[in-house]
């Protein structure tokens, strides 16, 4: 099999590309894609350490699998939240958004 | 090294990976961002069949393409101001580029003295395949007890259930139209509202006549 570690720089690739998106971006709907691809690369970091780790204990895919229930739950809220900000402000541009800035 | 149509196959599903994320974070258009976002999930998916969790692939495709994805397009359909949004990048881009390379190479140089443990002397040249533990046939059989076993991962699968349950309920009630009751109660002032606006474009076209 191809070795850990170039599975180990692919997820740090996404995980990298990800932080950039929710640095850089204004849209608050492309910045939650982009947490959602730091979830990915964190949980291609578990499966990969589960399977070249530990493959005969299943705790590694039961953690990845948890990822992706937080990762559903928090894009249903996040989505809902920006959906009624929308609704008030009729922006999703973040920095518009400043009712708690000082 | 020689090239295997395993590592040939990881070697397309990662630029895939990194190749649609990286349009994702740079997409003017967000609804082509969102379906490059869709392609990268994918590739993702590829990856964990080329590390034989199948089960996790196949929540990756249902899950993530086939419910997030979609809701982060319903969500940029909802908000139709959304797609022509001026500047894609605010002003600290770059300060964030820099941020997540110098991250990139710090993680990288993190991951590289693994390499000694996986069998690599000198990756450079010198390199030899990962041969990991096989994975054991019943590992579904596993992982389904596991998460209904009290001592092993039941309490963390309820918990679970509750916050999928929470988040259901408090999306549903932030994106409810707001007050409904209320109107209901009030329908003097409704039927007023409603008069005005229909009265504002008909005074505006008479001005204009």
């Amino acid at each position: 099999m191809v070795p850990l570690w170039m599975y180990l720089v692919v997820a740090a690739g996404l995980f990298c590309i990800g932080m950039y998106g929710v640095l850089s971006r204004r849209n608050a709907v492309a910045i939650l894609m982009s947490i959602e691809l730091m979830l990915n690369a964190v949980n291609i970091n578990l499966v990969a350490f589960w399977r070249y780790l530990t493959p005969e204990r299943i705790g590694g895919q039961v953690f990845a699998a948890f990822v992706f229930v937080v990762a559903a739950a928090e894009t249903a809220v996040g989505l809902a939240l920006i959906l009624m900000i929308y609704r008030r402000r009729q922006t999703v541009v973040v920095e518009d958004v400043d009712l708690l800035k000082w | 090294m020689e090239i295997t149509f395993q590592s040939l196959t990881f070697l397309i599903f990662s630029v895939v990976t990194l190749g649609a994320a990286l349009m994702v974070v740079t997409t003017r258009n967000l609804f082509h961002a969102a379906l490059y976002l869709m392609l990268s999930l994918f590739g993702v998916a590829g990856l964990f069949i080329l590390l034989s969790a199948p089960l996790i692939a196949g929540f990756q495709v249902v899950v993530y393409i086939g419910a997030i994805a979609i809701l982060i397009i319903f969500a940029i359909m909802l908000t139709p101001q959304v797609m022509q949004v001026v500047g894609v990048r605010n002003n600290q881009w770059m300060l964030s580029l820099g941020l997540a390379v110098f991250f990139f190479l710090m993680l990288v140089s993190v991951v590289s003295p693994f390499m000694d443990e996986v069998g690599v002397e000198d990756w450079s040249t010198d390199f030899k395949e990962d041969n990991p533990a096989a994975v054991p046939d019943d590992t579904l059989v596993d992982f389904g007890q596991s998460i209904v076993d009290s001592q092993r991962y039941l309490l963390p699968f309820e918990i679970a259930s509750i916050l999928l349950m929470a988040a259901l309920i408090g999306a549903v009630l932030l994106v409810s139209p707001p007050n409904k009751a209320k109107a209901k109660r009030q329908p003097i002032y409704d039927a007023r509202d409603e008069m005005e606006v229909q009265q504002g474009p008909s005074e505006q076209s008479a001005a204009g006549d």
